[in-house]
């Protein structure tokens, strides 16, 4: 087998902006956080109701992974059951952590919500994304300092080795307040080079993700 | 395959800060499910698996100062001394990756500050993890693993994987967490907690019961010759539902394919299955429903719950360590607080503690996100 693990797509959404295989195709305006990610939901024309009770980590990964695996049909060529979701962010869900910590820090006003609390997992975005697209695959969910593109790249390199995957999405997913950076790659096997697609390397992940 | 070895497995819990204490309290049916009365943690009186802190601090204090540490961090710390104190393999080389298990952290850090919108650098996972690093001298960047539930199977399933695509020769793996306000006033808002101390596929179980642990087992390309019984783990899967973020499915569908996954490349049957078994009425029915499906309804089922409470991150790892006891000790402990059956697909559910001859088992659980993993672990 002389197959080898490409970068088919990717996406960023960042600085305000919406970035897919290196084409910016929206930028908006909005200072929070919420708000952008209504612009980007209304531009991209999502119509997935659920996404308006989502917390923001859970936005941020789904608009991200719906704008790029809205362009390659995925779905269409891979099993749910041979799909992965491998993320990585730095702050874990500590986002909505402070959202349920309010919720009790006053015991005069004390409403913890379960609505809230599912979100305190990092893992529930991967959730998320798995029941919008039937990915029922093997996920992770890291959580590390700085985005660890060589250990990305060895990891999900192991999961095609031992055919655990066919497919797989992957990257980075940070948001704390109006702070957010999420890149995701979508990674295949291709038998040959094809021209215009990037290897599934350490130093092309890096410049992806460094490149703002 | 590769073999990769499990060795010089820890468990601290309130049964024990070691795996032998806590074995030999669970052999005698004790649990350390208990009546708190904690303001800082409820309201109410609740029941829970809670560890004492004047111990906790009179065994840390031989190892630190008990002030600089975090509560979380004293269990870790402790768990993991252990772990190196015994084994005979060589850890403290760049072969060497630390993975920490956890869902939470020092999440009780959070609310530490006026308003609760302080963040220290504390409550980042990845910060944690590095102090514990620092703290032992390993030389490569730790990773943290937060799947909800499943995290400690994850972790194992993480380092193996590591391991067998020659990335590191060991893997230390620590799965703790710590039961803090933030984590009872969730589980209470869901009302997924027992008015009692749970009862694991139970007909009158109601809920979950919350407990906090620290494990520590090292995997390792190297058997440990101070083993007298080495233990292998075998292949790892995680699945999701892709069906809904806070229930698990009705027909068991992302456990029945992660348990799929595993036997499609080891048929052979294992000798016991270790549940997640929560005692919330929809975990325990999916897995049963789960388990008969993969055909395995008559294979011995226990869960461990019923002795030290859902372990949350933790889990994974202290049940896994425990069932490694079971394989190496021929013992598989009885199902504290099951006496009658509480699932529509009835399931060979321990009711007292049974020998078992096969050296194999199954490690499974499911968590919050729809996310299922499972794992074996076989004795040589």
């Amino acid at each position: 087998m002389n197959e080898q693990l490409v970068i088919t797509g990717y996406c960023c959404i960042r600085d305000n902006a919406v970035e897919l295989d290196s084409e910016q195709l929206y930028r908006g305006s909005e200072h929070l956080f919420s708000e952008f990610s209504t612009g980007v939901y209304r531009h991209f024309s999502v119509n997935y109701p659920k996404f308006h009770k989502m917390d923001n980590l859970s936005r941020l990964g789904f608009l991200t992974t719906e704008i790029l695996l809205g362009k390659k049909n995925v779905s269409g060529r891979y099993e749910g059951s041979q799909t992965g979701i491998i993320l990585m962010n730095s702050s874990s869900s500590l986002d909505t952590d402070r959202n349920h910590q309010k919720a009790i820090s006053d015991r005069s006003d004390y409403f913890p919500s379960p609505s809230v609390f599912v979100y305190t997992l990092p893992n529930v975005v991967i959730g998320e994304i798995c029941i919008r697209h039937k990915i029922t695959g093997e996920g992770n969910f890291f959580v590390m300092k700085d985005f660890n593109a060589a250990f990305m790249v060895s990891y999900i390199s192991q999961l095609f080795y031992c055919d655990i995957v066919e497919c797989c999405l992957a990257g980075w997913t940070e948001i704390l307040g109006n702070d957010y950076n999420s890149v995701l790659f979508l990674i295949e096997k291709r038998k040959e080079t094809v021209e215009g697609i990037a290897n599934f390397e350490p130093s092309v992940a890096e410049s992806i993700f460094k490149r703002r | 395959m590769t073999d990769i070895y499990v060795s010089a497995c820890n468990i601290i819990t309130p049964l024990g800060f070691t795996t032998g204490e806590n074995a030999k309290s669970i052999l005698s049916g004790i649990t350390g499910i208990r009546l708190h009365e904690d303001p800082a943690i409820s309201p109410e009186p609740f029941h829970a698996s809670l560890i004492d802190t004047v111990s906790l601090d009179e065994n840390f204090s031989v190892l630190g100062n008990p002030v600089d540490y975090s509560r979380f961090e004293k269990m870790a710390v402790l768990s993991i001394n252990d772990v190196i104190k015994n084994t005979g393999i060589g850890i403290h080389g760049n072969r060497t990756l630390f993975i920490l298990s956890t869902t939470k952290g020092n999440i009780d850090l959070l609310g530490s500050k006026p308003g609760g919108q302080a963040q220290p650098t504390d409550v980042y996972l990845w910060h944690t993890a590095q102090k514990i690093q620092k703290h032992f001298g390993f030389l490569n960047e730790p990773i943290v693993v937060s799947h909800a539930c499943i995290s400690g199977i994850q972790a194992i399933i993480t380092g193996s994987r590591l391991i067998r695509g020659g990335f590191y020769d060991h893997v230390i793996i620590n799965g703790t967490d710590i039961i803090t306000e933030f984590v009872y006033s969730g589980f209470s808002s869901f009302k997924s907690l027992s008015t009692g101390p749970c009862r694991p596929f139970d007909k009158s179980r109601d809920g979950l019961s919350l407990g906090e642990g620290s494990g520590t087992m090292i995997l390792s390309v190297s058997k440990d010759d101070s083993e007298k019984r080495p233990v292998t783990v075998g292949h790892g899967f995680s699945t999701n539902d892709a069906n809904h973020i806070s229930g698990p499915s009705r027909t068991g569908e992302g456990l029945y394919l992660a348990i799929s996954k595993l036997t499609d490349r080891e048929p052979d049957y294992p000798g016991f299955i270790s549940a997640h078994g929560t005692a919330t009425p929809y975990n325990d029915e999916m897995e049963s429903i789960a388990i008969t499906r993969a055909g395995m309804q008559d294979i011995p089922v226990n869960s461990l719950k019923g002795y030290w409470g859902h372990t949350l991150g933790a889990a994974g790892v202290l049940e896994s360590i425990m069932s490694i006891w079971s394989l190496i000790n021929g013992v598989v402990p009885a199902t504290l607080g099951f006496t009658e059956m509480g699932v529509t697909n009835p399931l060979n559910i321990t009711r007292s503690s049974i020998k078992v001859s096969t050296g194999k088992c199954l490690k499974i659980a499911s968590g919050f996100g729809g996310c299922n993993a499972v794992t074996s672990f076989s004795v040589q």
